[in-house]
Parts: structure tokens; sequence; C-alpha cells
């Protein structure tokens, strides 16, 4: 336990004391929560780009209507053809004429945001009786989940993974290259201890900077984690946990720096996107979602936002805690099994 | 600790090939020879931080356990510390390592540590480093130390303070293991020492006995410009002179067991004998003599 306690300490000062990574760890998931609280939250920027051709006031009812629509962000232009040049290079999503009507109106075929906006265009133009008569609109009866209350446990998580890949990784790989793992293998130190301080040191100064992350987001945004917070942070360092195991594997032979960032790239990369940290993949092929189902990611990322968002009990969570858990067991194992002090 | 047929491979290449000592307790012995000679490997293979292809180390007449790691200290030709900790918390965190331990102040004042014991760890001279590196190796009161040639590259005062604390060590009663390609250092610190090359041993016993029992009479040393080719021919025909450059190739050593002779000899060469020299011999000789071969010519 002595040599637990002795590694741990070292690496916690060697954590503090380098405030520039320190602070950083903490800063970049922050600004990235305001960014995108300021992006897409009420007032924020608007999906949809429409080119008004005049320079005189807007004043027709559809344009009107169209540029009142809170999905749509009108521009005035007066150059057609910078306007038209624009569309074609996906800059704007549609242009409008400010004649009466009938008035003209363009897009890209081949742009999905100017087939859309044509869509919106097309409801807006259409009378509501007109629209009653083929389609019901039946609006969901439980309290909305705004987008930055999505957004925030899959930043959470993505914050959780770099911090916990890249920091267990290179620290590992660095030690290895410039000889201090060396030295301490001729101590009676054991591998099963030595990470095992890494993991314990790496996860409490993840969980501290992210109860830091979530009180000032949460004070900042105004959102609210409907499950309790003890099951939240219960189930973030399960997940933690699991995702540092994975880095242990990455670092446990790796004998340079850049080998082990491209390593590192190639693992957190495809394991974002297809965690469901920034946008749903519910209309991915299958193997993919059985794929992406493979990632601990996955599991933690869907878990936060049950428990956030829907109020989930751990034991709601059961087999994504038990998942995780194999996985922890899995790359622990792995990883200590692969382990070298040395290059 | 006794090794027996020890051999390391590197793939095709042989760094150490099958060799065979053993070392009594309290004495410090030196392991010699020149760069990729399979010193490193060696002493590697003894501390545990490389498996041999095949051979047996044996210590306390035993097999190594894991108690081997808490009776050894170990300072490596060059590695790193933990960043961001002082030189204080450096040694505590190696301390804790072990179950026994001995005193950090007094184990800071035997190594010379005090006045950069708060100073960060990555800021202090190669000489308070290889110092610091010492202090850890002796951070659980070791009955053997391996020190991997813990004065390469430190000026000369840096050296010979390292050498007092060895030397203190030593007076300790402590088993030390010392490589070192600085003859001078094993001659000063070593009770014993094997020179190894192309991973054999090539010589063993006591500096002083291997001296004498390769050298008799003394050296004499003389600028090379100052020995004409007729001069050398001379030398070369005569069995009772042997000679070669020293390592700055700027001066001949000439060996000789009458050296009346040799002085006469030059002499009547008319040799300008201004700048001569007379040494006894000493383990840099037998060291350049049994490897350094090449340097003759």
């Amino acid at each position: 336990m002595s040599r637990f306690w002795s590694i741990f300490i070292a690496r916690n000062k060697e954590y503090y004391r380098d405030r520039a990574s320190f602070g950083w760890n903490i800063l970049f998931p922050f600004l990235i929560i305001i960014g995108f609280a300021l992006i897409f939250q009420n007032g924020g920027q608007r999906p949809y780009k429409v080119a008004i051709l005049t320079d005189q006031a807007i004043h027709t009812t559809i344009q009107n209507q169209v540029c009142s629509h809170e999905l749509f962000s009108c521009i005035p232009y007066s150059d057609k053809n910078n306007a038209i040049d624009k569309l074609n290079h996906h800059k704007l999503d549609m242009v409008m004429e400010n004649t009466p009507q009938p008035f003209k109106y363009w897009i890209n075929t081949s742009s999905p945001k100017g087939i859309l906006s044509e869509g919106l265009l097309t409801r807006k133009s259409m009378s509501k009786d007109d629209l009653n008569k083929h389609l019901i609109k039946q609006a969901i009866q439980s309290k909305p989940v705004y987008y930055i209350e999505w957004l925030f446990p899959g930043i959470i998580s993505m914050g959780m993974m770099f911090s916990s890949l890249f920091g267990i990784g290179f620290s590992i790989v660095r030690y290895r290259q410039n000889g201090v793992l060396k030295r301490l293998k001729a101590t009676p130190l054991s591998a099963f201890e030595y990470l095992c301080a890494q993991i314990i040191s790496r996860l409490l100064m993840i969980v501290a900077t992210n109860i830091i992350l979530y009180i000032g987001c949460s004070w900042l945004l105004g959102f609210q984690c409907k499950g309790s917070l003890l099951h939240l942070l219960i189930f973030f360092t399960i997940g933690t946990i699991s995702v540092i195991s994975l880095g242990l594997i990455i670092a446990a032979r790796t004998k340079t720096e850049e080998l082990a960032h491209g390593l590192l790239n190639m693992i957190t990369w495809p394991m974002m996107f297809l965690s469901e940290v920034w946008f749903s993949i519910e209309d991915a092929p299958q193997w993919i979602k059985n794929f992406a189902l493979c990632l601990p990611l996955s599991h933690v990322t869907q878990g936060l936002r049950q428990i956030m968002n829907d109020g989930a009990h751990l034991l709601d969570l059961s087999s994504e805690i038990f998942y995780l858990s194999v996985l922890t067991l899995l790359f622990l194992c792995v990883g200590s099994f692969l382990f070298k002090w040395t290059q | 600790m006794s090794v027996k047929n020890l051999v390391k491979n590197y793939g095709k290449i042989r760094a150490v090939d099958n060799i065979s000592f053993s070392i009594e307790p309290g004495i410090c012995f030196g392991l010699l020879g020149p760069n990729g000679a399979g010193k490193t490997s060696t002493i590697e293979i003894i501390e545990g931080i490389t498996q041999p292809t095949s051979g047996e180390i044996f210590y306390n007449n035993a097999p190594r356990n894991r108690t081997f790691w808490e009776r050894i200290g170990v300072q490596f030709q060059s590695t790193e510390l933990f960043s961001f900790l002082t030189v204080r918390e450096s040694l505590q965190t190696f301390m804790r390592l072990y179950r026994n331990q001995t005193s950090l102040d007094r184990l800071i004042q035997i190594c010379s540590l005090e006045d950069i014991q708060h100073q960060d760890n990555r800021k202090i001279s190669g000489g308070q480093k290889q110092r610091l590196m010492l202090a850890i190796a002796l951070a659980n009161n070791p009955d053997l130390i391996f020190l991997d040639e813990p004065t390469t590259g430190l000026d000369p005062q840096s050296r010979r303070h390292l050498w007092e604390i060895v030397e203190a060590i030593k007076r300790k009663g402590k088993t030390i293991v010392l490589t070192t390609h600085y003859m001078e250092e094993a001659q000063v610190l070593c009770d014993e020492i094997i020179i190894v090359d192309k991973g054999k041993i090539i010589a063993q016993g006591a500096p002083e006995d291997l001296i004498s029992r390769k050298y008799a009479g003394q050296v004499i040393r003389l600028p090379q410009e100052n020995i004409s080719e007729h001069v050398r021919k001379i030398l070369d025909s005569n069995q009772q002179f042997s000679w070669h450059l020293d390592s700055t190739r700027k001066f001949i050593l000439i060996q000789s067991q009458t050296i009346n002779d040799c002085i006469e000899m030059l002499m009547n060469n008319q040799v300008d004998l201004s700048r001569l020299a007379i040494r006894p011999h000493n383990l840099e000789d037998l060291f350049l003599q049994l490897t350094g071969k090449a340097l003759r010519h």
C-alpha cells in the first residue's frame, strides 16, 4: 500500500503542479460548452441562411413568415450573381427574390440544407387548413430536452475520453522513453501497483475537474440533472475507469510518443463520432451501430444522458455498468499482461 | 553474489558471452570494458532489468526472489525522475517504495544535497543530479549497490566529490558493483575488477595485482613528434621495450623494465628529453593493452 501511495502522491503532484496542463483540462470542455450554448441556445445562430435579393425592406407576407421563422436567417443581397454563386458553394441554403407573388426562389439541389429550406418554405406557403387535411401534429407531453442538456453529457464524456487516453497513454510512454519506468523496475514496485496508482490518480483528476466543470456550467447555463447527482458521479467514475484502462493497453508497450499519438488518435476520433457525443447515429447502417455499442464511450455517454436528461436510477443502467465493468477488467488484464517497463 | 554462464543475445548479436564471476561481500567490484563490451547488459541482467538468454544469478547462494529488490540500490547511467517534484520529494517517493527505509535527512547529508533539497529536480546541475540518483540508490539502506557509470559527463570536481561519497559508502561495509570506463576511477575505488570485451571476461583480479602481473618497470612518456621513425624501429626491434600512443595520440608511452637502458638508448639517438615524464604502470595501460590495440597504429 505504501508503494501505491508513493506513486499516487507523486503523480498527483505532477498533475496539479503542471499548471498549464491542469488549467487547460478544466478550461477546454468549459469553453466548448459555453461556445455551443451561445451558438445553439435561444437567440443563437439560425441553421438555414436565405438570401433576399433586394436592397429595400422585406414586405411580402411569405418573406415575412420565412424571415421571422426561428430556423431561417435572412440576409439581403443586391447582387443576384453573387448570391447564386454562394448558393452553389453551399454558403447559402436558398435565394429568394423580393417580388410580388408568385415570387421566385433558388436552391442547390445537391444541398440537403437547401432541400430542407425548400420544404420549410413550402410549408409556410400553405394555409393551416390545407396542412390539417393531410397531417395531424402530435406534440410530446414530456418536458423537452434542450440541446445543451443533451450535449453536456456528451461533452464531458468526450473530455473524459481525451483526458483518460492521452493523459495515461502519453505519461506512461514518456516515462518509458526517459527511463523513469526503468528506474522504478529496479525497486520492489510491481506493475500492478504502478498501474493502479496511475489509474486512481488520473481518475481523481478527471472527476475533480469534471465536478468543477459541472458546477460552473450548471450555474452559467442553468440546466439541471434530472437524476441523482450521486448516481451521476458513480456512473461517471465507472465509465472513466473503463476508458483509462483502455489507455493502458495503448501505453503497455508503445515505445515512442509519436506512435502513441497516432494510436490514440486512431481510437479517439472514431470513438468520439460513433458514441453520439455530437450527433445521433440512429440512421447509420446497423453494423456501425453494432460496432458503436462495443465502444465504452457509447455506454458512458448513453448512461450519463439517461441520468441527466431522463432521471434514470443506477439500477436502470445495470447493463451499461456491467458492460463497462467487464471491459475494465478485460483492459486491465490485457494491459497488465502486455505492460513493459523498458523499451 | 555470483553469476554463472551468463549469455545475452540481441537478435544475432551476442552481447554477453557465457561469463561467470562472483562478488565477495563488502568490496567494490569493477566491471570495466570499452563501449559496447557488454558491461551494461551484464549489470542490467543482474539488476533484473533485462532477462538473460541463459545463465544463472545467485544472491546469498540462492536464486533471486522478490526480496532481492528490497536489498539492492541502483544508479543507472541516465534516467529521469518524476517531473515537478523537488529533490527531497523525489527521494521521499523512492524511499516509500521500500520496507527498509533510511533517514531522509541523513541521506541528504551523506550525498550533500542540503542546499538543493527544495529545488525542482529538473533544475539541478549534472553533478547534483548524479548525487541525487546516488541518494535514491541508497534510499533503502541496501546491502548491494549497482553504480552504472555514475560519473560519466561530470566535471573533475563533481567526479571527485562522488568518489568521496562512494568511499564513505564502502567504509560502511556495503558491496558496490561499479561499471565505468574511467580507469582512474576504477583504480581508486575498486578492490576487484573484471575487464570485459566483446561479451567475454579478458582479465579478472585486484587492480594492483593485474598491473603487477602484466607489467614490471615504468612508463616513459614523450611527445610523439620527438620520436623519429628510426627510434620507433629500434623500440620495435628490442624485446625489452614496447610502446603505444596514449588516448590523446599526442604522446608515446614506452614501457620498459630497464628504465636506464631505455633512457640511454633515447639519448644516444639524440631524442629531446626535455618533456620526458616517468610514471608507474596503471590500469589504463593494462586496459589499452587488452582492449585497445588499434590505438597503437
